[in-house]
């Protein structure tokens, strides 16, 4: 019998990781004990518990590393299911999926600036280690990320003494309001992005919920970004992940194969619909 | 009658008693007329028909519209004012942005039955009293009107219209109907006989939610069926039988509100007689509780939300030679 | 080229039906033409086509992928996949046949989808060429010949006689171990063609001109006006995506009997609510938006990534289907009245 497409591989989660009060870091791996398999940053997979449904997640860690890491916010039926397990769970998992960021090619030997807002560090976090692994390869790496308070920052420990810590990396760090125990910046991410007022030669890779999106790009093209130099990735429900079940349509793409990474000039060609 | 609809339509929206009309476009054919919203006067006369193929009852649409800004004015026939009636006693429509034209009518015709008659390539339809002459691209057959009616009308239960703020034709009178009878038949089928027949009629429904949608009671914000997290979503079948549950469940929930306008069975594209389950509510409530008709007037509270002492047992259905236990 | 007399038919189903699964239009309990797994006494319906089109059979409403046993931490996966067998569909139209192109290009493009793959390899196409097209026909416009339509084995049926030409090397496998068929001249079905022909130039909706979908920017179409006029009256069911050939857009559910999970999926309509819907709302929050994106798909989205080819192929099913009677012409010819 032939092995399809959206049958799924066993995978079992072998640790938990606790961010934040709303997210929760797996560390899923192959039945084997192996890496089930080799993606590119930005690409997604899609985890499932049978009887509680299957959903598309952008993986969190680089492929450099020997596990697949999901960062995961609580929010629907699958998520709760996933937060309220444990380790040594079994689960399936498919992938990867989609297009990723173009990290050998149009990034190679560019400046780099991230801005994450929210659990739309996840998918950059990927990037940003498999930058920092190829540290080389790339010049100068910025990255902006905000959320609602320090609690709600992901993975903040690795953030702190390993990203802030290493030379050739600025992190610029911000929470929505003041908080007893961070003197860091306060403010919204589009502003604190004006604010710092990067060169404008640096390639953008941005994630975060919409309403970030939106005024952080208005901010980036005032700064005198074009939009060929920003690239977004992109969240809509899915089924298939394999272009065909029709659920991720947008124009004539498909966001789980031709996305979800797209540059915006791109997406200026697509339909506001997402 | 199609001239004094449009010349009503015109005079609604000259004289500013709306802003908008409902009723039905012309097509692409003589007999694919589409629900529609006229807002000028150079629309109603380009585009509104009024035909024996305005089948679609429009009181459903009135949920929405008779929200938005300004009055609407819409054209209901006998069957349709009932819809209206019980949408209005349900708080479902804002009576006061409605004006109601009501339209006599003698039976509406059904595309379906004149396909089934042998026409293929059908053309155009001409009415001429009771015949039809009807014009194919292989030639021109005649038919007999009352061979085309749509179910509904087959078997009018009135030619009344119960709500409305001016009338276009005569008032009619609630008639003498047959509509049981099928039902009558079907009561008389062995347990195992009734059984096979729904399981052959609903086994092939493809779920389309047509009926559904284009019913009048169901006007729920959100069905239950497309709840992802009720558990019984439209689309989680697991087996067939449960495709068929799925329409006797929806019959409950219309009991006693369904106003037996035959939507359902016009628009089903697998010509499922759905009506039929209505009218088994309809005609248990009328055996048990005294004769009631939906939509008739505002006043009379649905014997499924009343109690009264003289209501029936539940060992009624036992009385009537149903199965115990 | 070969032939059966019309009164013989019976008897070459039954020949077919020896070797693989028959299916054929037949009428069901209502009178509608439905294919139907042929057994003695099944006819061959008169309708010009089924109210449901043919993908059912290589693309059926509802199929099994996969099985799960869920014990404490542990799963298990369990081949659980509804078995295809070799069958041979007989009376497809020419639309329908088309049809089959347009969903192989989803279904067998990389990633390849196993389950429709097996069946198309498994399936037979013998069309039926169109003697008396309907009114709401309109496969001319996509270049289709309902007169001489493709497939394994091609046939015309005249009022004595069933001709079969076979066009592929499985067809001539099929019609070489049929003794049934006896030989006859090609020209035997020249006059059917050309009284088709006749007919199909005389339908109504051939003066249909799509070129201006492919010309006109995706952009400028889905920004049209009147996309809420056209949307207003749709009721949002799924008539038109069940009865449509080509629609092939399909959900994945989990049915959990309490010993196992049973992983199906089944068609799905982008006119429903539900559709796109997510933990934190829907990019397609009106009927307006989902509307729209049934038709620009077929006119537009589809087209833009196959060449130009349109995702739709004539049948006119939505034209006879919908409730309301919105469908794909009209909401063509109004978009054209927008474009310049």
């Amino acid at each position: 019998m032939r092995q399809d497409p959206l049958i799924p591989m066993l995978g079992e989660v072998t640790a938990i990781r606790t961010d934040t009060p709303d997210v929760k870091t797996f560390r899923v791996m192959g039945v084997d004990g192996e890496k089930p398999f080799v993606h590119i940053p930005g690409q997604c997979a899609m985890l499932s518990m049978p009887g509680v449904g299957e959903a598309l997640f952008s993986i969190t860690s680089s492929p450099t590393e020997p596990y697949l890491d999901f960062s995961i916010k609580k929010c629907g039926c699958v998520t709760s299911w996933l937060h309220a397990m444990e380790v040594g769970q079994q689960i399936t998992i498919r992938g990867p999926y989609g297009n990723g960021f173009p990290v050998d090619t149009e990034l190679a030997g560019r400046d780099l600036l991230f801005i994450a807002g929210g659990i739309g560090l996840a998918p950059l976090h990927s990037v940003i280690n498999y930058c920092r692994h190829y540290r080389d390869r790339y010049g100068k790496i910025d990255i902006v990320y905000g959320s609602r308070s320090k609690d709600d920052l992901v993975d903040f420990p690795e953030i702190e003494n390993e990203w802030c810590k290493e030379a050739g990396i600025n992190v610029h760090l911000t929470i929505d309001n003041p908080q007893e125990g961070w003197d860091g910046h306060v403010g919204f991410v589009p502003n604190f992005v004006k604010e710092l007022a990067f060169d404008t030669n640096k390639t953008v890779l941005m994630c975060g919920p919409p309403i970030m999106i939106k005024f952080t790009l208005a901010g980036l093209l005032e700064l005198g970004f074009s939009r060929e130099q920003v690239y977004t990735t992109m969240e809509l429900r899915m089924k298939c992940a394999l272009g065909k079940c029709g659920r991720c349509n947008i124009g004539d793409k498909y966001v789980c194969k031709d996305g979800p990474v797209f540059r915006l000039d791109q997406l200026d060609e697509l339909p506001d619909e997402y | 009658m199609q001239k004094r609809l449009k010349e009503k339509a015109l005079e609604l929206l000259s004289n500013c008693t709306v802003t908008r009309v409902l009723g039905w476009k012309t097509g692409e054919f003589f007999y694919d007329l589409t629900p529609a919203v006229f807002e000028t006067a150079e629309e109603v006369e380009k585009e509104f028909v009024y035909s024996g193929f305005s089948g679609a009852n429009l009181s459903k649409y009135l949920i929405q519209e008779s929200r938005k800004q300004g009055k609407v004015a819409v054209f209901l026939k006998p069957c349709d004012s009932y819809s209206f009636q019980q949408l209005l006693k349900e708080h479902r429509i804002l009576r006061e942005n409605v004006y109601v034209v009501g339209i006599s009518c003698n039976g509406l015709l059904d595309m379906e039955k004149i396909r089934a008659q042998g026409c293929e390539g059908v053309t155009a339809v001409t009415e001429d009293g009771d015949t039809l002459t009807v014009d194919t691209l292989y030639g021109t057959t005649k038919l007999s009107r009352n061979d085309c009616l749509l179910e509904r009308c087959a078997v009018c239960k009135s030619k009344k219209i119960v709500a409305f703020d001016e009338l276009i034709g005569e008032q009619g009178e609630e008639l003498e109907s047959n509509r049981f009878d099928r039902v009558a038949e079907l009561e008389a089928m062995t347990p195992e006989e009734r059984f096979a027949f729904w399981r052959e009629e609903l086994s092939r429904c493809i779920r389309c939610n047509a009926c559904r949608n284009v019913c009048p009671a169901c006007s729920c914000e959100k069905c239950v069926f497309d709840n992802e997290k009720s558990g019984v979503r439209n689309k989680a079948i697991a087996d067939s039988f449960e495709e068929n549950l799925f329409h006797i469940i929806r019959a409950f929930h219309v009991a006693g509100r369904c106003t037996d306008c035959g939507e359902c069975s016009r628009v089903c594209p697998q010509n499922i007689p759905l009506h039929l389950l209505n009218r088994k509510f309809i005609k248990d409530i009328n055996e048990f509780y005294g004769v009631y008709q939906a939509g008739a007037d505002m006043d009379t509270k649905s014997p499924l939300t009343d109690f009264t002492l003289d209501d029936c047992e539940p060992s009624i259905v036992h009385e009537r030679g149903g199965v115990q236990g | 080229m070969k032939r059966i007399a019309v009164e013989n038919l019976q008897s070459l189903f039954a020949a077919v039906s020896a070797k693989k699964q028959l299916y054929i239009p037949a009428d069901d309990s209502a009178g509608q033409a439905k294919f139907t797994l042929w057994s003695e006494g099944t006819v061959l319906t008169e309708k010009l086509n089924t109210v449901r089109s043919a993908k059912d059979l290589f693309f059926p409403q509802v199929e099994n992928l996969v099985n799960f046993k869920v014990s404490s931490k542990k799963i298990e996966i369990l081949e659980n996949r509804d078995s295809s067998e070799p069958f041979v569909v007989f009376g497809v139209r020419a639309c329908d046949c088309r049809s089959f192109d347009i969903l192989d290009t989803v279904f067998l493009s990389d990633p390849v989808d196993t389950y429709y793959q097996s069946r198309r390899e498994n399936g037979l196409v013998i069309t039926l060429a169109c003697n008396r097209p309907a009114e709401t026909c309109f496969c001319g416009v996509f270049g289709i010949d309902a007169s001489d339509p493709a497939g394994d084995v091609t046939c015309w049926m005249d009022k004595a006689y069933l001709y079969w030409r076979a066009n592929t090397e499985r067809g001539q496998e099929l019609t070489k171990s049929l003794s049934v068929l006896e030989d006859c001249d090609e020209s035997s079905v020249d006059a059917i063609r050309e009284a088709s022909k006749q007919i199909l130039q005389k339908l109504p909706l051939n003066d249909l001109d799509l070129t201006d979908f492919r010309e006109n920017k995706l952009l400028d179409v889905f920004n049209d006006s009147a996309w809420g006029e056209l949307s207003e009256s749709c009721l949002g069911c799924g008539t038109c995506t069940f009865v449509c050939p080509t629609c092939q857009c399909y959900d994945v559910q989990d049915f959990d009997n309490g010993r196992e999970v049973r992983r199906f999926r089944c068609w799905d309509s982008c006119m429903y609510s539900d559709f796109t819907m997510m933990a934190h709302g829907t990019n397609r929050p009106t009927q307006k938006e989902r509307f729209r994106q049934r038709f620009m798909h077929k006119l537009v989205y589809y087209p833009n990534n196959n060449n130009g080819v349109f995702g739709c192929v004539g049948c006119g099913r939505c034209l006879q289907k919908c409730p309301i009677h919105m469908n794909i012409v009209k909401v063509t010819k109004k978009l054209k009245e927008g474009m310049v």
